[in-house]
């Protein structure tokens, strides 16, 4: 019991010595970003610009790697008006923008467009951006959102801010960002639509095996194009031998070009095996 | 033409299979239970539409998007969801651990005895494998337990990965069968085939469980790397890719590698402190020799796997910031940085009993006075090591403060903060608690090769240049350069330390060929060293909960990274003192546990005397 008492005790005072560190650093607590009513009525340039700095340091977490330890560049330490001129003016720029406001919303949903030398992903010869498109998780930032931090990078080194304030028009298209489920993307080919729809889990199709449905890499050769059309959107009606009758119906998840994408392509398959 | 009656009884009959896996998988290892429940009503109108389909799962999951949870959509019970989910969780992750790696070695040491025909090592390692047993129905406790909790608290988010990994649900399941009754069959089994040809049916048999342990460990993983880097998703959730794409994410092998590794070292510690603590109890010198002899073989297995692991986590860190720099940044940089400096503490811990204990156990032979005078050396670079460790970057200063400073950052002791010098301290350490290592295997051999003088000479060369090249590569990238090569130092650091293991070994082994070997006194050594064999799975304990923790919170608020975000009254990052309460909550609950198994291996070795009557032996019943 003695050395029960012991061991027990040193290991206490042990565990107790760690805790006793979580103690005495700084006790920070990382909210989650709030998703914030905006009255469109009672906003002025400064609260837009304030909203822009909240956005800045807070939910858009630019500060993270734009700052003085050198990741990316420092945007609170330089002339943002004056650096985008010069980026705008770099032969290596192959952007669209004509003005620092373009520039820095390019720069923010599309940071390949122009990556600043020295701060390019390791590997790529500064031709690819580690930077997240901030209007897609994880920031996932509005347009009005974008606008303003737009308007607080403008305003900071007391240059002229050109976004517009953000008018009642513009807020419903935010607002649906924010509520409406996200809706997968059209499949603009036949490998987006096999993928889209998940065929590979139960079909051999391109270069995928499976041996639940009937293989897909010869249908061509046994099925004429409205059949194809036919099992796609009524998989009921005819059932390959010797399969199960579990093919989802997809008329009503696919869009007629994705179905034409899909059967189009399907009516050329006519080897057993991909090469 | 389809029956209206088919689908619906196919459904009934699919999600009684899904109750039945999910009570199985949470029995197991506390996996993903199934709810039919979804938060969003068209998200459920399209379930049904899909089940009229009378479609299978997976492609059923394909179709279906990642839910968009409210506040009320979380289940409140009114404490928090989080909380208790994390320290089951971790108790599980404990347990589990455990579980995985005791049987990892105790293969290794089983086939040692074997080879040299010495019993001793295997019956160590049937000794290891009683506290595995035990620990195994506790981990399965734990897992129910954690299944459960998830359940209820986080329903959707559970329906969720349930549709996103399926089947794979039921190959856990599987794997989970195998793995007990492997584990029973190779402990109750030991004795009946110990030696000949049975031998080999045995270490088969281990090296089976310890296979299908390993794939269970790794199918568990995916759940995990999932959430933090989903592949095999679209941006909304929707399942796009077959379950191997789903599994096989950026941050999957990188975290299986750490978790492997790391599970060894944690089985190690944790069975040297049952072998420490049986040595204490220890009435007889043979028993104080055993145990001391196991102590050492634990804490051997414990250090050896612990000197690899941070190279396994810079893999999993430079994983983590190739995938989002975000994430990165925000666990090395950000608001979680500051845990770091716990992790210094905790690892310099490990560190400082690991080499005490080696230190200590010189005293067994005479042998090791040749060495003692590094002692003090390798004390100096690891408290040195320590201090430059636990310094931070910058704390919270007032405004007087920083006018005194003249910054925000110390101008002598501001660079040591950052992570160069860090890396420099942390390889540093490493090398010289190898170096302890080294001299303790040395202690007891009489070194006869005709070329020792050259092989000491090389060997010192070795270290002086690890060393110069450590401190090199650490301050002229960390501090010379710009942000993005410092991480680059690190290659040759890790290579540095690495070519210390490896040649260190190397030669000693050839150095050690004809060596004359001390006598060496097994028992002999003093009752505090033992205490360094509590330090370390304590240690390793709160620094697994620390990490695990880190490794989860730099998904901040999200349940699925980028897919599915966590809206539940916990979705915060929260103070440090919680984080350290939870922890050592979570830990103190592990070590009462650990008693606890050790206390039933100890009972189970525990025979009553027959009562004597009259001077006459009888029958324990007759006397009853």
């Amino acid at each position: 019991m003695n050395i029960l008492i012991k061991t027990l005790g040193f290991s206490l005072a042990l565990i107790l010595t760690f805790t006793a560190v979580s103690y005495v650093l700084p006790q920070m607590k990382g909210e989650a970003p709030v998703e914030k009513e905006m009255d469109v009525g009672a906003l002025t340039m400064d609260s837009f610009i304030a909203m822009g700095k909240d956005l800045y340091q807070g939910k858009g977490t630019c500060t993270l790697c734009h700052n003085q330890l050198g990741r990316a560049p420092d945007l609170l330490a330089l002339n943002v008006e004056k650096t985008s001129l010069e980026r705008l003016a770099d032969s290596r720029y192959q952007g669209k923008a004509k003005n620092t406001e373009g520039y820095l919303r390019e720069s923010m949903l599309e940071p390949n467009i122009y990556v600043v030398k020295g701060f390019g992903k390791k590997g790529t010869n500064d031709a690819e951006s580690p930077m997240p498109a901030i209007d897609k998780p994880p920031a996932q930032l509005s347009q009005v959102e974008i606008d303003a931090i737009i308007a607080f990078l403008q305003h900071k080194d007391g240059n002229k801010v050109t976004v517009a304030l953000p008018t009642k028009t513009s807020l419903p298209a935010a607002a649906e960002e924010k509520t409406a489920p996200a809706k997968p993307a059209l499949a603009q080919s036949p490998e987006e639509a096999i993928a889209k729809f998940g065929c590979a889990a139960c079909h051999s199709i391109l270069k995928t095996e499976s041996t639940v449905g009937p293989n897909l890499n010869d249908v061509g050769k046994r099925l004429s194009i409205a059949q194809i059309r036919e099992s796609i959107i009524a998989p009921g009606t005819v059932i390959a031998e010797g399969y199960p009758p579990i093919m989802p119906d997809l008329s009503e998840k696919m869009t007629t070009k994705e179905l034409e994408i899909m059967a189009q392509f399907l009516a050329q398959q006519k080897t057993k095996t991909q090469p | 033409m389809k029956s209206v009656l088919y689908f619906p009884l196919l459904w009934t009959w699919r999600r009684v299979l899904l109750v039945l896996m999910t009570a199985i998988i949470g029995l197991g290892a506390g996996g993903f239970p199934f709810t039919a429940s979804a938060a969003d009503p068209a998200q459920e109108q399209q379930i049904t539409a899909a089940d009229s389909g009378g479609i299978t799962g997976e492609t059923k999951a394909s179709l279906i998007l990642a839910p968009k949870l409210k506040r009320a959509d979380y289940p409140n019970i009114g404490v928090s969801s989080r909380a208790i989910v994390w320290v089951v969780a971790q108790m599980h992750l404990f347990f589990g651990a455990l579980v995985l790696a005791v049987p990892i070695f105790v293969l290794v040491i089983e086939f040692i005895g074997f080879k040299t025909n010495d019993d001793r090592y295997d019956d160590m390692a049937h000794e290891f494998m009683k506290i595995s047993l035990t620990a195994y129905a506790i981990t399965a406790l734990f897992g129910g337990t954690l299944a459960l909790s998830l359940f209820l608290l986080y329903p959707d988010f559970m329906n969720y990965m349930m549709r996103v990994f399926g089947s794979q649900m039921l190959v856990y399941a599987v794997l989970f069968f195998l793995e007990s009754m492997l584990l029973y069959i190779y402990y109750y089994g030991w004795n009946a085939l110990r030696y000949g040809n049975s031998k080999w049916v045995h270490l088969t048999l281990g090296l089976l469980l310890n296979a299908v342990g390993t794939t269970l460990l790794v199918v568990a993983n995916s759940w995990t790397t999932f959430m933090m880097a989903p592949s095999g998703v679209d941006s909304a959730g929707a399942v796009i890719g077959n379950i191997w794409e789903i599994m096989k994410g950026p941050l999957w092998n990188p975290l299986n590698l750490h978790r492997f590794i790391a599970n060894v070292a944690f089985g190690g510690a944790v069975v040297g402190a049952y072998a420490a603590f049986k040595f204490l109890c220890a009435k007889t010198a043979a028993d104080k020799a055993h145990y001391d002899w196991m102590g050492y073989t634990s804490n051997f297995i414990a250090i050896l796997a612990f000197l690899p692991l941070p190279f396994a986590g810079y893999w999993l860190m430079a994983e983590i910031y190739a995938y989002s720099q975000q994430m990165g940044i925000l666990a090395m940089g950000g608001i979680l940085a500051w845990l770091f400096v716990i992790q210094a503490v905790l690892i310099c811990t490990i560190l400082f009993a690991g080499n005490y204990y080696l230190w200590s156990g010189m005293a067994r032979t005479e042998g090791s006075e040749r060495y003692q005078w590094l002692i003090k050396y390798i004390a100096v670079v690891l408290v040195f090591g320590f201090l430059v460790w636990v310094t931070p970057h910058n704390v919270i200063f007032t405004t007087n403060e920083i006018a005194k400073l003249g910054g925000g950052h110390h101008p002598v002791l501001g660079p040591l903060g950052i992570m160069p010098a860090k890396n420099i301290a942390v390889f540093l350490m490493l090398i010289f608690t190898f170096l302890s290592f080294q001299i303790y295997r040395r202690a007891d051999k009489v070194i006869t090769v005709s070329w020792q003088a050259w092989g000491n000479t090389l060997m010192a060369a070795i270290y002086i240049v690890a060393c110069a090249n450590v401190i090199f590569a650490g301050v002229y990238y960390g501090y010379f350069t710009n942000t993005v090569y410092k991480v680059g130092s690190s290659v040759m650091q890790v290579a540095s330390t690495l070519a210390v293991i490896v040649a260190g070994s190397v030669i000693d082994t050839l150095m050690f060929k004809g060596a004359k070997t001390l006598p060496s006194s097994w028992g002999k050594v003093s009752d505090r060293s033992q205490y360094a064999l509590f330090a370390l799975p304590v240690a390793f304990t709160w620094l697994m909960a620390l990490m695990g923790y880190v490794r989860s919170s730099v998904r901040t608020h999200w349940h699925v990274y980028t897919v599915m975000k966590d809206n539940s009254p916990d979705n915060f990052i929260p103070t440090l003192a919680t984080v350290g309460n939870t922890v050592t909550f979570a830990t103190v609950l592990f070590l009462i546990f650990l008693l606890f198994i050790f206390w039933i291996a100890n009972l189970s070795g525990i025979k009553q005397k027959p009562p004597v009557s009259a001077g006459k032996i009888v029958p324990a019943e007759s006397a009853a």
